[in-house]
């Protein structure tokens, strides 16, 4: 959400991402459509593996922590 | 009667005694598996590792003897005074010639009635069908925003939070702080929850305390908090206490994880094994493009020998070497041709120069034109003193006329 540049994966999550790719794996093991959709899917899917490779290596686990005074004051609010 | 009472009291050795009434203890029903209630004092841990201690009230002691490997187990450490609830067996430790309590279990005093009222609570809630299977909900494979229920300066949380960061970066973490002992901790726990399950990117949500006596555990019996995690949006792993403990909120808990390390293991995937996973898939995309190309190719080239089978390149190779033929013969043809030409217009060029009137002024005739440059055919053009140029092959000279009678012919 914080940077979203030219690259439509940004933001995409691992599993939407993997899922995606599982999907297109299949599809090209399946052998359907044309060459050119094969080669397409094919680009895609390795954009989709090295997105999810660069989010195993670089992620960091991000913490937050609630604070019950203002949360409860939230609640009254709403 | 000297002799007989002599020959009728039978003395027994100190050992003979001793053993006689260990038997008679170990033998009895009710010294052989005992609770018993009094207030510690004395107690001690040599280098052995076992527990010495005396229980007593106000009216008598007890020696007790504790060995190290239930030691080991004691949730919590013996103080003086403590009344405390004691399991075991009384029997006679011969050398000391003395009685004593050998323990094996040992409960804070109250912990008995409290356990009465767990049953009663669990037998209650599990006939309403809160704890049943079929209420259990799926956990996300991979969790996009794990929710943490526990105490914000308590060891559990690190050991989570180092947990996650191992296995599952990719996730984020609520923490959600709710005191995790005490009075005020069941109300916090359900506050936290509700935190948690208003956020709607939260997918499950971790409940997880440290190790503690049954007491400290105590409000993850609250019927409150069972109901509470029964009821979350989000689906609730808990992790709560060591190994041995189970809570109403394991029960209720749509996973029950033995530690709140295991918590945070059960709600997550390894980036080890996603990392296989995905390597695995990434070789089975360029595999599967690979084949793709090859039957692609393969289909290719079976075309193009049934097309090579059908095709009129055969003939179009005739035609080709044919058409070299004939430009070839086009080629000799127009060579010859151009040579006819040639000789045709050298033979025109002789006749042209036999045609040049000046070839004749050559051969000695001359050509007399007047003043006007006409050329005289006739005597009639002439007149007597009219000056005539005559033309000769060298060149031209001037006349004048003398005479313009008819002369004699040749």
């Amino acid at each position: 959400m914080k940077d979203q540049t030219n690259d439509d994966l940004n933001g995409l999550s691992y599993e939407k991402a993997f899922q995606e790719l599982e999907q297109i794996v299949e599809k090209l093991e399946n052998n359907q459509g044309t060459l050119d959709e094969s080669m397409g899917l094919f680009e895609r899917g390795q954009k989709l593996a090295q997105h999810c490779a660069g989010l195993l290596e670089a992620a960091e686990l991000k913490v937050q922590q609630l604070d019950p005074t203002t949360a409860q004051k939230e609640e009254s609010a709403s | 009667m000297q002799q007989g009472t002599l020959f009728n009291s039978i003395s027994l050795s100190v050992g003979d005694v001793t053993r006689y009434l260990r038997e008679l203890l170990d033998s009895d029903d009710l010294l052989r598996d005992v609770w018993v209630m009094g207030e510690v004092s004395n107690a001690s841990t040599p280098a052995s590792g076992h527990l010495y201690f005396t229980l007593k009230d106000q009216t008598a002691t007890l020696k007790c003897v504790m060995w190290k490997p239930q030691v080991m187990r004691l949730r919590f450490p013996l103080r003086a005074g403590m009344a405390i609830e004691v399991h075991g067996a009384v029997s006679v430790y011969e050398q000391g010639g003395q009685y004593q309590l050998y323990a094996d279990s040992i409960r804070a005093v109250g912990e008995g009635a409290l356990y009465q009222e767990f049953l009663l609570l669990k037998n209650q809630l599990e006939a309403e069908g809160l704890f049943d299977n079929d209420r259990k909900r799926a956990l996300p494979e991979m969790p996009a925003k794990i929710g943490i229920v526990t105490s914000p300066t308590g060891a559990a949380l690190q050991d989570m939070l180092n947990t996650l960061r191992r296995r599952y970066p990719l996730a984020e973490v609520l923490v959600s702080p709710a005191a995790v002992q005490g009075d005020a901790a069941p109300v916090e726990i359900v506050a936290a929850l509700k935190r948690l399950n208003a956020d709607p990117k939260v997918d499950v949500i971790l409940v997880a305390r440290g190790g503690g006596s049954l007491e400290d555990l105590w409000a993850f019996n609250d019927e409150r908090v069972v109901r509470a995690v029964a009821n979350s949006r989000a689906p609730v792993i808990s992790g709560v206490g060591h190994e041995t403990d189970f809570t109403l909120t394991d029960f209720a808990a749509d996973l029950r994880a033995p530690t709140p390390t295991a918590a945070a293991e059960l709600a997550t995937p390894d980036r080890l094994d996603m990392a296989q996973r995905l390597s695995e898939l990434t070789q089975r995309l360029a595999d599967s493009l690979g084949s793709r190309l090859d039957g692609a190719a393969e289909d290719c080239e079976r075309l193009r020998s049934r097309l090579e089978r059908v095709s009129p390149l055969g003939s179009i190779n005739n035609q080709r070497q044919r058409l070299d033929e004939l430009s070839l013969r086009q080629a000799v043809a127009w060579q010859h041709r151009l040579q006819y030409l040639r000789v045709e217009n050298k033979g025109w060029q002789q006749r042209l120069a036999a045609l040049n009137p000046y070839a004749v002024l050559q051969r000695g005739y001359a050509i007399v034109s007047n003043s006007e440059g006409q050329v005289i055919h006739s005597r009639a053009q002439v007149s007597e003193q009219a000056v005539l140029a005559i033309q000769v092959s060298d060149g031209k000279f001037k006349v004048r006329v003398t005479d313009t009678r008819p002369g004699e012919e040749q």
